[in-house]
């Protein structure tokens, strides 16, 4: 699964690691037990590394790695988690938005409506998707979705994946700040159960425009903050490039936000992370969804709109003086 | 995002009089007027020439908007904490304390219970002052207050907005204020009380995509600067000049974004008319 053609410089040791086995093994052709042996030896110790490096990461690492080339989409979820995925588009209202994937699917037996930010892996798609950032009729887009799933009782499932709301003229003409704002609203009571799963990039506002649900999962290398590392270092160091300083400061990794009790909890990845691993890592996702939304199911939609509240209400950190 | 940080103090009138040396002339930043500080105070910090609104402090619109110029207050008491142990050129605690000192405020947000015209509303408003207005925890906690004040005793809400933003010293747990906030006026709908969501220059960024973008009628005062994206952000995006106007209260009302321009001298009438029309006894 790993691409060598794009390797993080923490990645080296172990992509040289696996290179020095594949040599061997093709040397070998299992004709010598001492060799099979120094290859048996030589992936403990590959594991072991893996294990050593990803379990040491900074956040700045993690961010990294949420941006991974590799790194699985929302449309690689829904193919590996989905069946029978119905793409539908537009906001009815000025376009069709290719920056969020929306429509309905079978989630393990289940009917669902899935939504999701999208990235595009070559030069061609990310301009085609926007590089994952939204307009605010993507954000129209989304919500008259999940009206229609709230119409015929059909759970959502959002998956974010984004660097931003795109910060562009049309957008600002558009309303981008009034399409976010009314999201977030509607998604505060919306009478159907909401499973948001943050799986890459979950930058400001342009995550939180569809980010309000009942549960918050986070794959163990995502990020997600009230602004990018880059925004951040940019206004306060004046210094884009203090961006690495930014990202330990905004604390913005899974299991600061754990600690923080903005999610519920962490999925982790794959040995290694998820784009080494797509369908390993859309399968402990599924799990963790499926788990969740059986209990949420079980739940009337008073409880379960109370809850909703309840748990954005008690946010933040203060005293009383 | 919050741009205060690259904000010149140049058209921010001060929030206190005794900044202002007698006798002082201040220069109008849109039109170049050079005005009188008094004749500009009189003028409640508008610029007779242009209409441009200057900064104004949070308790002069208190006695400008309410009854008796009076806000029985809520929450003084609530300070930020820091969660994420936040440093950039200070400490963020000294951050906080320094601007409570400037501004004899314990964060961003008056609020409380006042009356307009003899009807009892739910108010709040943001002072740029203080962090350039930005929301964090306790900005957030407090506009929740004062949206729950408002459901409890089902009396209109109204909230004056004036910020640049999250507070990105709180992280995450800034933007959550946006939720936090709004879900809170997704459940004051059921009272059926008017929200009026006046804004102020600036309005944008956090607290523009979200109470602040959510009244039932939302005015602001002339030529205000509002918006989501902050202009530079989005000048290197698109790689090209912003036109003239991007971002006003003029360009949001063309845009549909807006119900109306208010200058300030309008604004108690107008906000008590508004609210005479959608209240229900
Ligand atoms: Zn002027």
């Amino acid at each position: 699964m790993a691409n060598p053609t794009v390797v993080l410089e923490f990645e080296k040791p172990i992509v040289e690691l696996e290179k020095k086995i594949l040599e061997m093994r093709e040397f070998a052709q299992g004709e010598s037990i001492e060799l099979t042996r120094e290859i048996e030896s030589l992936e403990r110790k590959l594991d072991k590394l893996t294990r050593e490096i990803y379990s040491g990461l900074s956040r700045w690492q993690r961010v990294q790695l949420a941006r991974h080339p590799r790194r699985p989409y929302t449309l690689d979820y829904i193919e590996h988690l989905t069946e029978g995925f119905v793409e539908l588009h537009g906001d009815r209202g000025f376009a069709d938005d290719k920056a969020v994937v929306c429509g309905p699917a079978f989630f393990r037996g289940r009917k669902v409506m899935i939504i999701g930010q999208q990235k595009g892996r070559d030069t061609k798609t990310k301009l085609y998707r926007n590089f994952g950032m939204m307009h605010p009729e993507g954000y129209r887009k989304a919500l008259r979705m999940m009206k229609l799933a709230e119409k015929f009782d059909l759970p959502v499932l959002i998956f974010i994946d984004t660097p931003g709301a795109f910060p562009g003229l049309g957008a600002e003409e558009r309303g981008q700040a009034e399409a976010i704002a009314k999201n977030i609203k509607e998604m505060a009571r919306l009478r159907v159960p909401i499973v948001i799963s943050i799986i890459g990039e979950g930058a400001s506002g342009g995550a939180l425009g569809i980010g309000v649900g009942d549960v918050i999962l986070m794959m163990e290398n995502s990020w997600y903050s009230v602004i990018s590392p880059e925004g951040c270092a940019a206004i306060l160091w004046r210094d884009s490039a203090k961006a690495p300083d930014a990202a330990e400061a905004l604390r913005l990794a899974s299991g600061d936000l754990l600690q923080l009790n903005v999610i519920d909890s962490i999925v982790p990845e794959p040995s290694g992370g998820a784009h080494r691993d797509h369908k390993g890592a859309a399968e402990t996702l599924g799990a963790a969804i499926e788990e969740v939304l059986g209990s949420l199911l079980g739940l009337s939609t008073e409880d379960l709109l109370q809850r909703r509240l309840e748990k954005f209400r008690n946010m933040g950190v203060f005293y009383h003086a | 995002m919050v741009e205060w940080f690259h904000k010149s103090t140049e058209g921010l009138i001060s929030q206190t009089k005794k900044d202002i040396p007698e006798g002082l002339w201040t220069k109008c930043p849109e039109c170049g007027e050079v005005i009188y500080i008094k004749a500009l105070e009189k003028n409640l910090n508008t610029c007779g020439q242009c209409n441009y609104h200057f900064k104004l402090a949070s308790t002069e619109y208190i006695r400008l908007i309410l009854d008796d110029g009076k806000l029985e207050t809520y929450d003084t008491g609530l300070i930020s904490g820091d969660p994420l142990e936040f440093k950039d050129s200070k400490k963020y605690p000294d951050r906080i304390r320094m601007a409570q000192k400037s501004t004899g405020q314990n964060d961003a947000v008056l609020s409380g219970i006042g009356r307009i015209e003899g009807k009892e509303i739910s108010f709040a408003i943001m002072d740029f002052s203080f962090i350039g207005g930005s929301m964090g925890s306790v900005v957030g906690e407090m506009i929740a207050r004062t949206i729950e004040r408002a459901t409890m005793r089902r009396i209109p809400l109204v909230i004056v907005s004036c910020s640049g933003g999250a507070r990105m010293q709180e992280g995450i747990l800034s933007l959550m204020q946006m939720a936090k906030t709004s879900a809170l006026l997704a459940r004051f709908d059921e009272v059926h009380k008017p929200f009026i969501s006046v804004l102020t220059n600036p309005t944008t960024a956090g607290v523009m995509a979200s109470y602040a973008s959510l009244g039932d009628v939302i005015v602001a005062e002339p030529k205000a600067l509002l918006g989501f994206a902050g202009k530079r952000v989005i000048q290197q995006t698109i790689g090209a000049e912003l036109p003239p106007g991007f971002q006003s209260s003029e360009f949001f009302l063309e845009h549909g974004f807006l119900d109306k321009i208010v200058h300030r001298r309008d604004l108690k009438g107008t906000i008590s008319v508004l609210i005479d029309y959608f209240n229900q006894s």
